[in-house]
């Protein structure tokens, strides 16, 4: 008689049939495009888009152009002020939300957005900011304003709907590890002579750490390829990479150059990723007791001078 | 209500739980704030003083020990705080950490720490500000017995060393009679006693504080008569519940007609199988059956049915086993016994909490 299948190994069988159909949903919708858009950006420009089956770094060398690394500088100091702002906006927002009675209805006000398309919420900051707007008409009625302010078509605006479409990915993660953190260890700090700000910097931030890695790379990596904001209530100067390779695809039909843009995107993105990945890997083993060791040593480093 | 307590005291409060003792404690630390009232620490009113201001420190029931810090860092968190020199922080966190046995895990983080020795950190960070007073908030409850048995042995010698003023809240009553020097018995936010542990236990207060605290056997009874006794009074009183009266002494005078609780502890009557022999005034005796023997080593438990009362509730008695017990206890299950007191024993309490 045959010996029945051990059953963790039995388990580890069933669960690599169960990832098929994810596995292969994400090789044919993910992985392949992206494969093709890696192997586009290393080939010859076809007359009328597309590609031409031809090695070449045409496309890398095209991008080394003063009016491209501007829009390059412009999408990263746009990403990350609008991050800051979203994580700075969300930290208060978690807290409070994690200290309420009513997290549920909260919770559920937050996600509520994510049911209305972003088209229709973009185009409401549109009638609420522009010269003839909601807003624009109450200043001028209220007698604070003459006519009405340009308050749509900058960046400003660019990074007001930013963070208004974005908060939510940072809210989320925020409340979560916010939720999770015990509020007891304020009333510790303060016992032992931390003011409301040494409290909350000293000990709360150390221990929500991976909440706000979480959101700031959840906002960062959405805000970094954003196409529909910068072009909706942006400016002529508002341009970000987003545009351009919608620009080189349908308008220039420089398939490779767009794809070289894309690159781009798809590293910042994977640096988030691992980002991410290596923070949880480090709060996973360092709970474990095998790196104590190594811990132990590196403290030891530090406490030197006043071990002696 | 108002409490003083002194400096230097080791100052429990003890009640069950929801009582306030603790929020009493988070109003003292300045996490809570009351809405009306005044705490006074050296005759200066402390309320608008923020918590990291005040000269207390707090040991949590959870011990807050900051997950993100070593035992090292925990402990010297509050110097850091003061911004003192790396030398003199070593020197005292050094100090603090031998006083509670912890030097061989000075760099570990508290979840690689048992119980015990998240416990012992907790105490050593609070006592490092060298408060006036330190706070302690159930410190032993998360503690198996054992291991609380010996911390609290080691919080009274730490008590000792330091000097300074505890104020311990517990629920748990061997705790606070074994340490304290005095104990304010608490229930729904008010204080019903304060006393030393040994007149909380002999003379309770209220019938609330008698039950709390130990075991006792409980009756309402009235006052039938009064005379001088020695220095005392020796009053009968009528217990309706066991259909009979009962002596016992009392320091006042008590008006005929009044009621009362009358309570007696189980350790204070002698169960025997013979009638006893004692000829002490006022020896009360009943006699009865043995329902339920408990028997836990030191001492036996006996709930008692007595005869002629069929409700009556069940008496309780407890016998210290002093001798070597050969064939077991001598009374057992089912057996026919005496439960005798003296009327010294016994103690009348007002019953305020109805």
């Amino acid at each position: 008689m045959k010996k029945a299948m051990r059953p963790a190994k039995r388990e580890q069988l069933l669960g690599t049939l169960y990832s098929f159909p994810m596995g292969i949903w994400f090789t044919v919708f993910f992985t392949v495009p992206l494969a093709i858009i890696i192997l586009y950006s290393f080939m010859k420009r076809g007359l009328y888009g597309g590609v031409e089956k031809a090695f070449t770094l045409e496309a890398y060398r095209q991008m080394i152009n003063p009016s491209f690394a501007k829009v390059l500088v412009r999408t990263l100091w746009i990403s990350m002020l609008s991050t800051i702002l979203c994580v700075l906006i969300a930290i208060p927002v978690g807290y409070a939300m994690a200290k309420s009675r009513h997290q549920t209805l909260l919770l559920f006000l937050i996600i509520i957005p994510f049911w209305t398309n972003s088209l229709i919420r973009i185009y409401a900051w549109i009638s609420i900011l522009s010269t003839e707007g909601f807003l624009n008409s109450l200043l001028i009625r209220l007698g604070i304003v003459k006519e009405g302010l340009h308050l749509i078509y900058n960046n400003g605006s660019v990074i007001l709907v930013l963070v208004y479409m974005y908060l939510p990915f940072a809210i989320l993660p925020l409340f979560t590890t916010i939720d999770k953190f015990d509020f007891f260890l304020l009333d510790a700090a303060r016992d032992l002579g931390a003011t409301k700000l040494e409290s909350i910097v000293k000990v709360m931030f150390p221990n929500i750490k991976s909440g706000l890695s979480t959101a700031f790379i959840f906002t960062f990596i959405p805000i970094f390829g954003a196409y529909t904001v910068p072009l909706l209530v942006g400016g002529k100067d508002s341009t970000m990479i987003g545009n351009i390779i919608v620009d080189q695809v349908s308008k220039t039909r420089n398939w490779p150059l767009a794809s070289a843009f894309s690159m781009i995107l798809t590293l910042v993105s994977l640096i988030g990723v691992f980002w991410m990945l290596a923070s949880a890997q480090k709060e996973a083993t360092g709970k474990k007791q095998n790196t104590l060791q190594a811990y132990e040593q590196k403290v030891k480093a530090h406490h030197g001078r006043s071990r002696r | 209500m108002s409490v003083t307590i002194k400096q230097g005291e080791f100052f429990s409060l003890l009640g069950p739980s929801g009582c306030g003792k603790t929020t009493l404690l988070r109003i003292i630390a300045g996490f809570d704030y009351p809405d009306h009232g005044r705490v006074l620490f050296d005759n200066k009113d402390i309320l608008p003083i923020p918590p990291d201001k005040r000269q207390s420190n707090t040991i949590f029931q959870t011990y807050a020990l900051f997950p993100h810090l070593t035992v090292y860092e925990n402990i010297a968190f509050p110097l850091r705080l003061r911004k003192l020199g790396k030398d003199e922080i070593d020197e005292r966190v050094k100090h603090y950490v031998h006083m509670v046995q912890l030097d061989d895990h000075l760099y570990k983080k508290p979840s690689m720490l048992s119980g015990g020795q998240k416990q012992r950190v907790a105490i050593a960070r609070a006592l490092i500000n060298e408060p006036s007073v330190l706070l302690l908030d159930e410190p032993l409850s998360a503690l198996d017995a054992k291991l609380r048995q010996n911390l609290l042995v080691e919080l009274d010698d730490i008590h000792d060393k330091v000097g300074i003023t505890f104020i311990y809240v517990t629920h748990d009553q061997s705790e606070a009679l074994g340490v304290s020097d005095r104990i304010a018995v608490m229930d729904k936010g008010k204080i019903l006693q304060i006393g030393t542990p040994y007149e909380i236990y002999e003379a309770p207060a209220t019938r609330f504080v008698a039950q709390f605290i130990g075991e006792t056997n409980i009756f309402s009874c009235t006052v039938l008569s009064c005379e001088p006794f020695e220095n005392e009074y020796m009053i009968v009183v009528d217990v309706p519940a066991l259909g009979t009266t009962i002596n016992v002494t009392d320091l006042e005078p008590q008006e005929v007609g009044s009621e009362f609780d009358f309570t007696v502890r189980p350790e204070k009557i002698r169960i025997t199988l013979n009638p006893p022999r004692s000829t002490a005034a006022g020896l009360n005796v009943f006699k009865g059956v043995v329902e339920e023997p408990v028997y836990s080593g030191f001492q036996s438990k006996y709930y008692v049915k007595l005869d002629d009362i069929p409700t009556a509730p069940l008496m309780k008695a407890f016998k210290q086993h002093t001798v070597f017990l050969e064939d077991g206890p001598d009374i057992e299950w089912k057996d026919s016994v005496y439960l005798s007191w003296t009327a010294v024993d016994g103690y009348l309490v007002k019953d305020v909490d109805r």
